[in-house]
C-alpha cells in the first residue's frame, strides 16, 4: 500500500501543479484575465488626462525619476470626456503639494509610459482620495510627426512662392 | 538491409512511417478501453509526468534566467528594458516551453518507455500476454501513450511559469527593471492566443514523442542490442520530429 500512496500523492501533486500553471497562464498573464491579489499599502490620488497613450495599470508613478507609486486603475469619465487615472502612492511620500503637476512620459524610445509628478509650491499636501488638477497628456509620436510634416510642407510651399515676389 | 542503394533507404523509411501510422491507429482504438483502467493510466502519468517534474522545473528556471540576462542585455541597447517581460513571456509560452519540454521528455520519459517496453519484448512478456489472450496494446502500450500525452501539456505549462519566474528574478531583482512595468508590459502583450499556441504545440509534441517511444519499444529487436537501438532511435526521432513539427505549427499559427 505504501507505494500506492506515493504514486497517488505524486500524481496528484503533478496534476495539481500542472493545472495551477495553466490557470496562471490563462487568467493572470493576459490583461483580459481576472486578477487576484490583495490591496497594497498607500494612498490613492486621481488625475484626469486628455490622452493617456498606452499607459497601463501597474505603470510607475515617479517624482524626479524616483518611483513613488504605481497606476492602480484607469477608466474613462463619460461626463468630462477624459481618462481618469488613479494612482497608488507609497505612504513614505506623503508630502506631495496639492498643486503638483502630473504628466505622462515615455521611458526610452520604445519603452512604456509612466506618470511623472513635478511638485508645486503649496503647503497643503495630497491626501487619500486627492485630485491632481494640472495634467499634461501623453506625447503621441504619430501626431507629433504629423504636425512636423504639416509644418514642413507649408514651409517648403512658402519658399517656393517666395522668389516670385 | 545490407544493400546500400538509396532506394532501399527510401523504402525502409516509408515502411517505418507506415508502421508508425498503423500503430497510431491501433493505439487510438485501444485508448478508449484504456481509459476504463484509471489505475494503469495514473501509474503512467506518474512515470511520465511526476517523475519528470524536477528536471523540468530546474531547466525551466535556468532557461528563464538566461532569457532574462540575454534579453536584458539585448533590449538595453535599444533603451527598452521594459520589454523584457514581453520578450520572456512570449518566447517561453510560444517556443521554448513546448520545445524544451518535449526534448527533455524524450530524454527522460521517452527512453524509459522505449527501454521498458523493449525489454518486455525481449523477455517475451508481450508474447506471453498474447498467449493468455491479453492484448498488450491495450494494457501496456495504450496507457503509456495516454500518460505521455496527458503529461506533456502540464509539464510545458509548469515550465512556462517557472521560466517566467526565472526571467523576473534576473530582470527585476538583479537588473533593476521596474516590477510593475515588467508585469504590465507582459500582461499587455500576451494574448490567450499565445497560450493556446503553446498548448497545441505541447499536445502535438506529447502525441509525437509518446508514439515514437512506445512504437520503438514495441517493435524493438528482442535482443539487448535491439533494446539499446530502440532507445537511441527514440531520442533521435523524437527530437527531430519535435523541431520539424514546431516549424509547421508555428507557421500555421502566425
Amino acid at each position: 500500500m505504501q507505494s500506492n500512496r506515493t504514486l497517488e500523492i505524486g500524481t496528484g501533486l503533478f496534476v495539481l501543479l500542472g493545472f495551477a500553471a495553466l490557470l496562471f497562464l490563462t487568467t493572470q498573464l493576459p490583461a483580459s484575465g481576472v486578477k487576484f491579489g490583495g490591496q497594497k499599502a498607500g494612498y490613492h490620488v486621481t488625475a484626469e488626462f486628455d490622452n493617456i497613450g498606452d499607459l497601463k495599470v501597474g505603470s510607475p508613478v515617479t517624482m524626479s525619476g524616483v518611483r513613488v507609486g504605481e497606476v492602480s486603475s484607469i477608466h474613462f469619465d463619460s461626463k468630462v470626456y477624459k481618462a481618469v487615472v488613479s494612482m497608488r502612492i507609497d505612504p513614505r511620500y506623503n508630502e506631495i503639494p496639492e498643486d503638483s503637476f502630473a504628466s505622462i512620459q515615455t521611458e526610452g524610445l520604445l519603452g512604456g509610459k509612466y506618470v511623472g509628478i513635478s511638485p508645486g509650491g503649496l503647503d497643503t499636501y495630497l491626501k487619500d482620495g486627492g485630485h491632481i488638477e494640472l495634467t499634461q497628456s501623453a506625447l503621441v509620436l504619430e501626431s507629433l510627426i504629423n504636425k512636423f510634416f504639416a509644418a514642413f510642407a507649408s514651409k517648403t510651399s512658402d519658399s517656393q512662392t517666395e522668389p516670385k515676389k | 538491409m545490407n544493400s546500400r542503394r538509396p532506394g532501399t533507404y527510401l523504402l525502409s523509411g516509408v515502411r517505418r512511417l507506415g508502421s508508425v501510422t498503423i500503430f497510431l491507429v491501433q493505439l487510438l482504438i485501444q485508448c478508449v478501453p484504456a481509459l476504463g483502467r484509471p489505475r494503469l493510466l495514473v501509474m503512467q502519468i506518474y512515470n511520465a509526468g511526476a517523475r519528470s517534474l524536477i528536471i523540468i522545473m530546474l531547466s525551466g528556471l535556468f532557461v528563464g534566467m538566461v532569457l532574462g540576462l540575454q534579453g536584458y542585455d539585448l533590449l538595453r541597447r535599444f533603451g527598452s528594458e521594459e520589454a523584457l517581460g514581453t520578450a520572456a513571456a512570449l518566447g517561453l509560452l510560444r517556443e521554448l516551453a513546448p520545445v524544451i519540454t518535449a526534448l527533455l521528455f524524450a530524454g527522460r520519459a521517452g527512453t524509459a518507455l522505449a527501454s521498458e517496453i523493449g525489454l518486455m519484448r525481449a523477455t517475451d512478456q508481450l508474447t506471453a500476454m498474447e498467449v493468455m489472450a491479453v492484448d498488450p496494446l491495450r494494457y501496456v502500450a495504450a496507457p503509456r501513450f495516454l500518460g505521455g500525452v496527458i503529461a506533456m501539456p502540464l509539464l510545458a505549462a509548469i515550465f512556462s511559469v517557472i521560466g517566467l519566474y526565472g526571467a523576473q528574478l534576473v530582470g527585476v531583482q538583479m537588473m533593476g527593471v521596474d516590477r510593475g512595468v515588467f508585469w504590465s508590459q507582459t500582461q499587455g502583450s500576451v494574448d490567450l492566443h499565445d497560450v493556446n499556441e503553446g498548448l497545441v504545440k505541447s499536445l502535438v509534441f506529447g502525441i509525437a514523442c509518446s508514439l515514437i517511444a512506445v512504437h520503438e519499444g514495441y517493435h524493438a529487436e528482442p535482443t539487448a542490442e535491439g533494446v539499446g537501438l530502440a532507445t537511441t532511435r527514440t531520442v533521435v526521432a523524437s527530437s527531430v520530429i519535435t523541431l520539424l513539427l514546431d516549424y509547421v505549427i508555428t507557421a500555421a499559427f502566425l
